[in-house]
């Protein structure tokens, strides 16, 4: 029996506690959320009806069941609100990934051609505004575009506008938002990418008699295609159910999903709704989450 | 072989504009803290009266107390769990339900807070439990249970696997081997999980919003209530303290890695 | 300087049109140095490459042969010196406008190309038509016999096959010079014997010039017809295998390349064509007079093992009682059997221990030498040479 057979064994029995964590607050949450957006909103608490109450006997749950219905669903299809908070959702996710694509791209690049040493300097930096606090960080945001902010204060200075320019409550704030936020999940996994390349690729490549631009385009770029997918969902997926920087950053006439589940959980108390628009949320990143567990378990177990 | 450098200039300028785009804000933030005056345009000298006003901001310590309880509490039980996970998936080769397990680990990761959080609210209510200070616990363990099992189970990879069967050949069981040789080597991952969850729970807004109940808001939660009225002077003071403190995990986190990143590192190539 | 690719597809393929006719200089490196930081990895090197010859750079790790060759590729830039291809000084050229391809230690194949691909990629660089790129991939392809391989990606090859894939990538543009670092390091024993082999006729066929780095000096001299051994940086010695081995300018060219005996020494009195030689493990020995005269002060006279001979009582027949030869009375201490050869340690009654190496004549031989047998070793004043130590 091989060494690995032998650590195998009890190595799955570690399993067992995450495993039934999990379980127990993900997976059957998501039921949770399937029942209610079944139901119907109630003045009461909870602010919704039917509630299976298991002491009740086999009729009452039978009735329970009978009252489910998809008309919160229907609601969803119906009221152009939904319609449009779920393409903007999507619309900024793609948006906002491309951006952090073009930004986080040559800094990936810069910090995977740095010499070993100050490699893992340069992680540590782009980490570190990561770990403090997002919000504190969207916070610093607001204090720099607020109307007499830094950035006013600066543009009047240097005389490129002649007025204050409101940049709050704007798609452009928005998109500084996520963008500051989401960089590092763009980062680190491209520069894990190219930081595992061979030089001699790309020496190879101008000794064959490619100029530098070529031997990105042609032999860099497509080896980092993995690292391209892998930073790219991991910054879309998240972006798309977005709340706190749309909600802090970006106007009020137009609202992301995670916007509206919000209000139509805390301000309606409408929890059936909210629940119906989450199931159509994870309905609709069903397939880049998919895309994303492949991707991810490749790199992980690629370790092995 | 000693090699040249291969940064172009393309290369650092991007590398020193992509830094300066993601320390400035943070920067200006922690300066203005100090700032007397209460309004952005003026500087009025520098002073403390912001850091004053927080500490007498009753609110305020509360929240920070309770997110200081609920962000130690919840990284200590999501290392736990999350290091076993790491375990069972780096070294626990094919077992029924892996890719459920795998799955359900890696999702939290990207899912938007707004789903976790609502589904968790709702199973909450179904069990008629009391919202506060353990809901909101479980709520973050399950969140960062899955950066930490990413985080180990990356140094778990990387180890040298000889180390292990070094040990088994001189007598230990395969349990045995782990605890004395594998453990300590990947003690230093274990540690910047810790600091990880503690940092993600100490930051999180929206999870925390829909878990806790009446009289337990947390840190974020009052900053961001504060913060939708406008800006506040006391909130750059709150913000810098608490850039202070993830600032010393951090280099607690990054002198811990470096230790262990030396040793027994595998030597084959990943 | 052009990319294009010559009409006529010459021997050589100069790029100039002009053949440089095998024996002239095709590249002169003048006075090359370059340092990293403070360390100066090579150190004023001038050395002259002949069109349509095998060159070897040896030396061991360090010695600034790795740094050399790729300063001739263009990834690195000298920071003195000239590197002159026919009349230009390249030495500041990019790689990518030379007309010098090299064959990488790992091959570095384009892992997300087809062998295909790969092999066409330098010359789709070069603007060559469709057609053209396609038949000159086929005569590549055919030329390393990887028929059939076209389509797989390097993933799928074993590592002699990706070596020659490498080999044929880098030959498909026809430069005027290939270089290879370390080629056949990761290959096993068998594998590199004939890959050896295959290297040497192929650049005899092709009429190309080789540059080759390594390390392994039997390597350099079953391969090279010139080889430059380097040290710390400096060129040592450039010299024909033959002549690297048999006269070594150093004492440590001569331990470096080949097995050697070594006897420290130094008095010399001269005798007619002669010297003697007061060595301090052996006695005196009678050496002929090297063509260049030796300083006074310390000397090393060398003898390969296989100059050394072995016999019970010493030389037999007529001149070998002649008493110029050397004769060393000794017990065999050390007996190494190597199949072809057996080497034979002596220690001297002197003091000293000379190695000695017998080849195996016979295949069952009664009259072997076994241990602590006493034996006479023997070697005449040319098998040896004087250097200074």
């Amino acid at each position: 029996m091989s060494a690995r057979r032998i650590f195998a064994r009890p190595a799955r029995f570690a399993a067992i506690a995450p495993y039934v964590w999990m379980v127990l607050f993900f997976l059957v949450p998501f039921a949770f959320v399937l029942k209610i957006s079944l139901s119907q909103t109630a003045i009461a608490q909870p602010p919704y009806e039917p509630v299976f109450d298991p002491m009740a006997g086999w009729d009452a749950l039978k009735a329970a069941l009978a009252a489910l219905s998809f008309d919160n669903f229907r609601l969803l299809a119906s009221d152009d609100i939904y319609m449009f908070a779920y393409l903007r959702s999507l619309t900024v996710a793609v948006t906002a990934t491309a951006l952090l694509l073009l930004i986080g791209y040559p800094i990936a690049y810069g910090m995977a051609r740095l010499p070993k040493r100050w490699q893992a300097v340069a992680m540590v930096l782009v980490i570190v505004p990561f770990w403090t606090s997002f919000l504190i960080r969207i916070y610093a945001w607001i204090n720099i575009l607020q109307h007499d902010g830094l950035l006013n204060q600066i543009l009047l200075a240097l005389h490129l506008v002649s007025q204050p320019v409101v940049w709050l409550s704007t798609d452009s704030a928005m998109y500084i938002g996520i963008v500051y936020s989401y960089l590092p999940f763009m980062i680190l996994p491209l520069y894990a990418t190219l930081a595992k390349m061979e030089p001699a690729l790309e020496e190879a490549a101008a000794d064959l008699g490619a100029p530098p631009w070529q031997v990105f385009w042609l032999v860099t770029f497509p080896l980092s295609l993995p690292g391209v997918g892998a930073g790219a969902l991991l910054c879309f997926i998240p972006i798309v159910g977005e709340f706190v920087i749309p909600d802090l950053l970006a106007g009020s006439n137009s609202l992301m999903i995670g916007q509206t589940l919000w209000l139509e959980f805390f301000t309606n108390k409408d929890w059936p709704v909210a629940s119906a628009a989450a199931v159509v949320l994870l309905a609709v990143l069903l397939v880049p989450l998919l895309l994303y567990e492949r991707l991810q378990k490749r790199q992980l177990e690629q370790g092995r | 072989m000693r090699k040249a450098s291969r940064l172009s200039r393309f290369n650092v300028a991007s590398l020193a504009l992509g830094l300066a785009f993601l320390y400035l804000p943070i920067l200006i933030l922690v300066i203005y803290s100090f700032n007397a005056s209460r309004l952005v345009t003026v500087w009025g000298g520098w002073s403390l009266r912001w850091y004053h006003e927080f500490f007498n901001d009753r609110a305020m310590i509360e929240a920070a107390w309770m997110s200081l309880r609920v962000a130690v509490s919840s990284a200590t039980i999501a290392t736990l769990l999350g290091t076993l996970a790491a375990v069972a998936l780096s070294r626990g080769e094919r077992f029924r339900g892996r890719t459920l397990f795998s799955g359900m680990l890696y999702a939290p990761l990207v899912m938007p807070e707004v789903i976790t959080g609502l589904s968790l609210l709702l199973l909450f209510v179904a069990l008629n439990a009391e919202r506060g200070f353990w809901t909101v616990t479980i709520a973050h363990t399950t969140l960062t249970m899955c950066f930490v099992a990413v985080v180990v189970q990356s140094r778990l990879g990387s180890l040298d696997r000889s180390l292990e069967e070094a040990a088994m050949d001189l007598g230990c069981d395969p349990v045995r081997a782990f605890v004395s040789v594998t453990l300590p080597l990947i003690a230093p991952a274990i540690v910047a999980g810790w600091m990880l969850a503690f940092t993600l729970s100490l930051d999180d807004l929206v999870i925390a919003s829909f878990t806790t109940g009446p009289g337990s808001a947390t840190l974020p939660i009052r900053i961001y209530s504060e913060v939708r009225l406008g800006v506040k002077p006391e909130i750059n003071a709150i913000c810098t303290l608490v850039i202070a403190l993830i600032a010393v995990v951090i280099v607690i986190a990054s002198l811990a890695s470096k230790l262990s990143s030396s040793q027994g590192e595998s030597a084959a190539p990943l | 300087m052009t990319d294009e690719l010559p009409k006529t597809h010459g021997a050589t393929g100069a790029a100039d049109g002009d053949a440089v006719a095998a024996g002239q200089p095709l590249l002169r490196i003048e006075a090359v140095a370059k340092s990293f930081g403070t360390f100066r990895a090579v150190d004023g090197v001038s050395l002259d490459i002949k069109a349509g010859e095998f060159f070897a750079l040896l030396g061991p790790s360090g010695c600034g042969k790795t740094t050399l060759l790729r300063m001739l590729a263009g990834f690195e830039a000298p920071d003195e010196g000239r590197i002159l291809l026919g009349d230009k000084d390249i030495a500041q050229a990019l790689p990518h406008e030379r007309p010098i391809n090299m064959m990488f230690q790992n091959y570095a194949l384009f892992p997300h190309l087809s062998v295909r691909d790969n092999i066409a990629f330098g010359l789709k660089r070069a603007g060559m038509a469709r057609a053209d790129i396609a038949t000159r991939v086929a005569e590549m392809v055919a030329l390393v016999k990887l028929e059939g391989l076209e389509k797989r990606k390097p993933d799928q090859l074993s590592g002699g096959q990706r070596q020659r894939v490498a080999l044929a990538r880098a030959l498909a543009r026809r430069p005027q010079l290939l270089l290879l670092d370390e080629p056949l390091a990761a290959l096993d024993k068998k594998l590199r014997e004939s890959t050896q082999g295959e290297l040497m006729a192929l650049q005899r066929r092709l009429g190309m010039t080789f540059i080759i780095v390594t390390h392994d000096q039997e390597e350099a001299m079953t391969m090279a017809s010139r080889i430059g051994v380097m040290k710390s940086g400096k060129l040592a010695q450039v010299a024909s295998p033959r002549q690297l081995y048999e006269a070594p300018r150093s004492r440590w060219i001569a331990e470096f390349v080949g097995d050697v005996n070594l006897f420290d020494g130094e008095s010399k009195l001269r005798d007619g064509h002669r010297l003697i030689i007061g060595t301090r493990d052996a006695g005196a020995l009678v050496v002929a007079e090297p063509r260049e005269p030796v300083g006074a002060g310390k000397l090393a006279v060398a003898i390969r093992p296989e100059k050394v001979k072995l016999s019970r009582h010493g030389p037999v027949s007529e001149a070998g009682r002649e008493t110029a030869i050397n004769r060393l009375d000794g017990v065999i201490a050390d007996i190494c059997y190597l199949g072809g050869t057996t080497t034979y340690k002596v220690k001297l009654d002197t003091g000293g221990t000379v190695q000695a190496s017998v080849a195996n004549n016979a295949r069952i031989d009664v009259d072997a030498y076994s241990l602590n047998q006493h034996v006479v070793a023997w070697f005449t004043p040319d098998d040896c040479v004087v250097l200074q130590s």
